[in-house]
């Protein structure tokens, strides 16, 4: 058992999400960096469907109700023990009746708390995620809540630390044409590819919006609603564009010029308000 | 809507970055037929489905043939649209919506006109989207076709019943909105705990009834 004593600026329970809804109107939501969620299953031995907890910018204040494994992962937040400071990406032992801390990340956005046994609460079309466009799943995390340690856990962990890449200040993002490249004009695909966009203050778990040069659109109609991807790239009528994330709306009315690459995405996920990011096309793409 | 119209319809097939394709058509009707067509026969190497309005996502395996999964969409005769599957699902409204008589002006029909086209239409759902369980209802005569509202709706309450464009649907909880409201009903739209936990899906057929 966990009590959450703080939240920080935001809380969520996440997991793989709840693929195949999508015809209904629900997306698939989950750990909007999937690659460090699955890291911090992983080093404490869990099943890959167990829960884990996002914390948006550090600031999670929980104390553990019962001898736990645990690791942190994503966003390198020092954790606290008490007052003893600990790195992340690596298994640690906490005691029962101890205060965990996650300070504020050195860099990136998102960090993941894995507990041994996984973060227990009822699934929604199986899935524990919480989405906060569609308002499925738990609600985030407030302070007095308790989270039950479930029993998705495998083998005994064996992994002592997890070498991770460092967070780049300037991170560069592959993209792929989207389906509607051609509604904007050859001078904005190059523009995209070519110009640094800042990342504004009022992104979450839906999308990261950014600003820079205005991509500019060679079709002026009005599209009519169509499905959209995890990592499109949609620009909306200021030209400012906007990548999605986790919990993406399944359909959207502004043209996508191009896709983040899956393995990109979670990157995404960890840009900060005020950081600068780049794109460029993959490989096979052309430009 | 027969063979004869959608058998050779015009599509594009476009590349959605890695792992989708998104096909394009003119109409609803062709992107029903082409969903209703892969239910029947599916494609090897598409994962999942998507309707909207004029498209249809595939999200694609991993190791999904992308250009024979192209070539397969493009050259695949779409068969009769089939307008829906299973039962018809009645939904009972109450049409009394704020934006009436805004519709009655729109369309020049008077509000009863108005209820027995929305309740002599046969509907079925081309897609969902904008929250779970909303559905896009197709069928309505054009004489029912009217524009968003020009100032959407901050709040929309559970259960009311709007036309925009071509469609008609019934918001499954309150939210923001910009569709003309025309009515309301008590059916629950979306359920997570109920199995399926929406009432419509694409392909499901609706007959609105009037209270």
């Amino acid at each position: 058992m966990i009590e959450v004593i703080a939240p920080g600026p935001l809380a969520t329970v996440q997991d793989l999400g709840r693929p195949g809804y999508a015809e209904l109107g629900v997306g698939r939501s989950g750990a909007a960096d999937l690659l460090s969620h699955r890291l911090g299953n992983r080093l404490v031995g869990n099943a890959e469907h167990a829960a884990t907890v996002e914390v948006t910018f550090g600031g999670l204040r929980i104390r553990v109700r019962a001898d736990l494994l645990i690791a942190v992962t994503g966003a390198p937040a020092p954790v606290f023990v008490q007052s003893v400071q600990y790195g992340g990406n690596a298994p640690l032992r906490v005691p029962a009746g101890v205060e965990l801390r996650l300070g504020t990340p050195q860099a990136g956005l998102r960090s993941y708390l894995a507990v041994r046994g996984g973060i227990a609460c009822e699934p929604v079309l199986g899935s524990r995620s919480t989405d906060l466009l569609s308002g499925l799943g738990p609600a985030p995390l407030r302070a007095g809540d308790t989270l039950a340690v479930g029993e998705d856990s495998d083998a005994a962990p064996i992994v002592d630390v997890a070498p991770v890449p460092g967070y780049q200040d300037e991170p560069v993002l592959r993209i792929r044409p989207g389906p509607r490249r051609d509604w904007f004009t050859p001078e904005a695909w190059a523009m995209l590819l070519d110009s640094p966009y800042t990342v504004t203050p009022d992104g979450n778990r839906i999308g990261v919006r950014l600003s820079g040069p205005p991509l500019g659109r060679a079709v002026q109609a009005e599209l009519p609603s169509e499905p959209l991807v995890l990592g499109a790239i949609q620009v909306p009528a200021n030209g400012q564009p906007l990548v999605f994330l986790a919990d993406h709306p399944v359909t959207g009315g502004y043209p996508v010029i191009g896709v983040v690459c899956r393995a990109d995405v979670g990157r995404a996920a960890q840009l900060r308000p005020g950081q600068r990011v780049r794109f460029a096309a993959s490989p096979d793409a052309g430009r | 809507m027969g063979i004869d119209r959608y058998g050779t319809a015009a599509r594009g097939v476009l590349a959605y970055g890695e792992e989708a394709l998104l096909v394009e058509f003119a109409d609803v009707a062709a992107v029903m037929s082409l969903r209703a067509s892969l239910r029947h026969e599916p494609v090897r190497g598409v994962e999942e489905v998507v309707p909207a309005a004029r498209t249809l996502l595939l999200r694609l395996a991993p190791d999904a043939d992308i250009d024979r999964i192209t070539e397969q969409l493009r050259s695949r005769e779409l068969a009769a649209y089939e307008p829906g599957i299973g039962a018809v699902v009645e939904i009972s409204v109450t049409y009394d919506g704020a934006d009436l008589t805004d519709v009655a002006e729109l369309t020049g029909l008077s509000t009863a006109a108005i209820v027995d086209a929305h309740t002599d239409s046969e509907l079925s759902v081309a897609f969902c989207g904008f929250a779970p369980g909303f559905g896009y209802l197709v069928g309505l005569p054009e004489s029912l076709h009217v524009p968003r509202r020009s100032e959407p709706r901050t709040k929309v309450p559970a259960g009311a019943v709007g036309l925009a464009g071509e469609f008609t649907g019934v918001y499954p909880r309150e939210s923001p909105g910009g569709w003309q409201l025309i009515g309301r009903t008590d059916v629950t739209l979306w359920d997570a705990d109920r199995d399926p936990p929406a009432l419509l899906r694409p392909g499901t057929r609706v007959r609105f009834r009037q209270t």
